[in-house]
């Protein structure tokens, strides 16, 4: 049993990957993501890894370094947020696509423009094609728990790709949350040791990454591709089966919260899935059939399982906290294509919220539940898209 | 059944092979074609450091013939030939003339 | 330390590490480099390769002419892709995981790949110090994409977006001096080559793989696609570069200046010029102007390249 410690969403990732003592980390400072790697860089001035760190001029070297690193044969790390992932974007399709099971702990914020600093998911939804699994973490707890399960998921042999493990910009990332530690060693054991496959340091054995594929094979490669993909699922479970055990915590594809007998309900990611919960709560209360669906793993999406979770609701809110203009919401796009394959549909709207670090507030929550509760009465959308939380 | 294409690849599109373009034979896209004088060769070796297709065969030191099956025809070691006595121990020729 | 003799005698025992079957242009510069970086070195290399003709040429499909452990990412990043294959070494040779070998580590890039594009990650690899070659092959344009100008071009030559047009001449810019950039950041070893004068390239080669830290070698690549010029003509035309000191030979070790070569004669700069149709506006009739420039650009560099290497060559007599 590890100790119980109040730390920020960002130190505890910073001990997850002390813990897990990758080979190398490659990284650029950018806000709120900063503090992480700065805390990490201590770790390793203070002798406390055998992390041989890069400190690059750009996120775009950044990755580029990890990728090298990664191909090369070890066990790499680094994280980022918003315009430094968006610098990444063209390496991040890369590092899926040699298959390198990267690490990169995602502190969400907004992108520009205008600039904005605050937590909100532009930044990862932007990079959901990318090939990355994605992980998702409400508070500081389950970004710590997720950074560590990422490495064993992505390293998996029937798997190794890429992993982002998203957390919210300073709402978790520079908030104080209690957080229990596993041991050093049991970090170490579940991780376990680093297998190489195709090592570019087998000197001996020399590969070449990187080719130029062109219409013969490459739209094979992208099927292969998909194909990991749909392994991902059963390892995820595994993978958290196992960390249940060592940890006493559970994890799944998505966490639902009042679900089973609800009538409505409210799908919504990471931090502001918290508020949510109490305001579930308060409706259950009240005596109405409230529930939550929290996805964990974004990419690849459990549309079958999110579909069967979702099937007996009368109406269903998809909150994003991130915008597609002149479309809905990324997460409002998955859950309609989890729902597609269902008979009767259940009505759903889309309300985007929080963007740019904009506070999400329980009342916000108030008035979708009630409106949820209108349109499971009258099965009738009046608006499908929405914002809320905007300033009158 | 036979498997599809696409389940037989390797992972991360990564060569296993090391040289193996040897396998691509780069010879037929020649329209000149150098051909080797050796009584006026001087065993120099220029040709064989500046053949941009490793297309000329040295056997322990000593020149031997061109690789036809990659040379492009560029004719750079014709031209940086120094022969012997004024003679070229290189000459380019149409292919297939 | 490699001590095969540097006589091609010798050199041509060693097998291949850059092997036929690529598929790069008749006549091209670059496999002439590759072959002959990788020729000077016995040690275990491994390198990247940004995006560009070398790369496209080389690995594709289930072919790849490298012998070598390599890597391909992206165009601009081929510095930061080696630094971290580098910091990997470091990290499993320090730990004890791997066997220190002396493995040497080579970023290749075009000049499209390495002047421009690529230019910040090739700045930062240098700066933070990893132990590896960054070897541009300079062939003075983006080849690649069909001859775009890039800034390795040079003064007035004809690219496909710096057409010789009516009102515009070519290029209107002098090309960037990136030798000397790289020089300035001060790393150990930085220098210029020419596939024409391959005992001096592989020299070069040779003693930056027994300098610890970040290198760079700068190496001219005739194109014929590029250059407009003949298939059989690269090898002269990197020898006339280095005649006409239109691409001087020399080495900046440890701040120190050096002109390894040294034309007999210096020819003018015409001779480099007139063989090449990039640079055929330059001689027509109302543009020798055009000329003289080109001339006096390439004297102006030479003077000043002299007098730093006579500056260190004052210093060292004086010392003695």
């Amino acid at each position: 049993m590890g100790k119980i410690v109040a730390v920020t969403g960002n130190e505890a990732v910073a001990e997850s990957l002390r813990q897990v003592n990758p080979d190398v980390c490659a990284a650029y400072p950018i806000t709120p993501a900063t503090d992480l790697m700065q805390r990490f860089s201590s770790f390793i001035s203070d002798g406390k890894v055998d992390t041989e760190m890069v400190l690059v001029e750009s996120e775009h070297s950044a990755m580029s370094a990890c990728i090298g690193a990664a191909a090369a044969g070890g066990r790499v790390a680094t994280a980022t947020s918003s315009q430094g992932l968006a610098l990444m974007w063209e390496m991040l399709f890369i590092a899926a696509g040699d298959r390198l099971p990267i690490v990169m702990p995602v502190v969400n914020r907004a992108l520009s423009a205008p600039l904005n600093i605050h937590g909100d998911h532009s930044d990862t939804m932007g990079a959901r094609d990318s090939g990355w699994i994605q992980l998702y973490s409400e508070t500081a707890q389950e970004a710590y728990d997720n950074a560590i399960q990422a490495f064993r998921i992505g390293e998996h042999p029937d798997i190794r790709l890429p992993v982002m493990v998203c957390m919210d910009g300073f709402i978790v990332s520079h908030s104080i949350e209690r957080v229990e530690y596993l041991e050093d060693a049991e970090v170490r054991n579940f991780v376990g040791e680093y297998m190489p496959v195709n090592p570019l340091l087998d000197i001996d054995n020399p590969k070449s990454y990187g080719p130029l594929i062109l219409t013969d094979l490459y739209h094979e490669y992208k099927r292969a591709q998909h194909e990991v993909m749909t392994r991902v699922k059963n390892v995820v479970l595994e993978v958290a089966a196992d960390f249940e055990k060592l940890s006493g915590r559970k994890y799944g594809l998505f966490e639902t919260y009042r679900l089973d007998d609800a009538e409505i309900a409210i799908v919504i990611l990471n931090s502001a899935a918290g508020t949510t919960k109490d305001v579930v709560d308060s409706y259950r209360s009240k005596g109405i059939k409230a529930g939550l669906l929290k996805p964990r793993m974004f990419r690849p999406f459990p549309y079958e399982e999110v579909a069967a979770a979702l099937s007996h609701l009368k109406a269903i809110a998809v909150l994003d906290r991130a915008d597609s203009f002149g479309g809905y919401g990324p997460l409002f796009s998955e859950i309609c294509g989890a729902v597609m394959s269902m008979d009767g549909k259940p009505p759903m709207i889309n309300r985007i919220y929080g963007l740019g670090g904009r506070d999400y507030m329980p009342n916000q929550a108030e008035k979708v539940l009630d409106e949820l509760v209108g349109i499971a009465e009258t099965g009738k959308v009046h608006t499908l898209k929405d914002y809320i939380g905007l300033r009158e | 059944m036979k498997e599809p294409l696409w389940k037989t690849l390797t992972p991360g599109s990564v060569i296993l092979e090391p040289g193996s373009s040897a396998k691509f034979k780069t010879g037929s896209w020649r329209s000149m074609r150098p051909r080797w004088i050796e009584e006026n060769c001087i065993q120099c070796l220029f040709c064989w450091i500046y053949c941009p297709d490793m297309s000329v065969i040295v056997e322990d030191g000593k020149r031997k013939d061109f690789n036809y099956d990659y040379c492009k025809g560029c004719g750079i070691c014709a031209l940086e030939c120094p022969g012997k006595k004024g003679n070229k121990a290189i000459v380019m020729e149409k292919e297939g003339g | 330390m490699t001590t095969i003799p540097l006589r091609l005698k010798e050199i041509s025992r060693q097998e291949d590490r850059f092997a036929y079957g690529h598929r790069m242009c008749a006549g091209c510069g670059a496999p002439i480099v590759v072959k002959q970086v990788l020729m000077a070195t016995d040690y275990p290399v491994i390198a990247s390769n940004a995006t560009g003709c070398l790369e496209v040429s080389s690995c594709i499909s289930e072919y790849t002419a490298w012998k070598i452990p390599w890597i391909h990412s992206a165009f601009e990043n081929a510095a930061a892709t080696i630094s971290g294959v580098e910091a990997m070494y470091r990290s499993l040779v320090r730990q004890g995981r791997i066997d220190d070998r002396q493995v040497k580590f080579i970023a290749f890039g075009g000049d499209g790949g390495t002047y421009d594009i690529g230019f910040q990650s090739l700045s930062g690899a240098m700066e933070r110090g990893h132990d590896m070659l960054y070897i541009c092959y300079d062939n003075e344009a983006y080849m690649n994409t069909g001859i775009q100008r890039s800034s390795a071009t040079p003064f007035g030559a004809n690219t496909t977006t710096c057409p010789a047009g009516d009102v515009i001449p070519g290029k209107p810019q002098n090309r960037k001096d990136l030798t000397k950039i790289m020089a300035a950041h001060n790393i150990p070893y930085a220098a210029q080559a020419s596939p024409g004068h391959w005992m001096d390239l592989m020299k070069k080669v040779r003693k930056a793989f027994e300098i610890k830290g970040p290198k760079f070698i700068n190496i001219i690549a005739p194109c014929n696609r590029g250059w407009r010029s003949r298939t059989d003509d690269a090898i002269m035309l990197s020898k006339l570069a280095v005649d006409t000191c239109y691409w001087p030979l020399y080495e900046i070790e440890n701040g120190v200046t050096r002109i390894t070569v040294r034309p007999r004669e210096k020819k003018p700069v015409t001779d480099f010029l007139k063989g090449q149709g990039r640079f055929k506006h330059m001689f027509a009739p109302g543009n020798e102007w055009m000329i003289e420039r080109a001339q006096e650009y390439v004297d102006r560099e030479w003077e000043r390249l002299q007098k730093e290497a006579a500056c260190w060559a004052e210093d060292e007599e004086k010392t003695e």
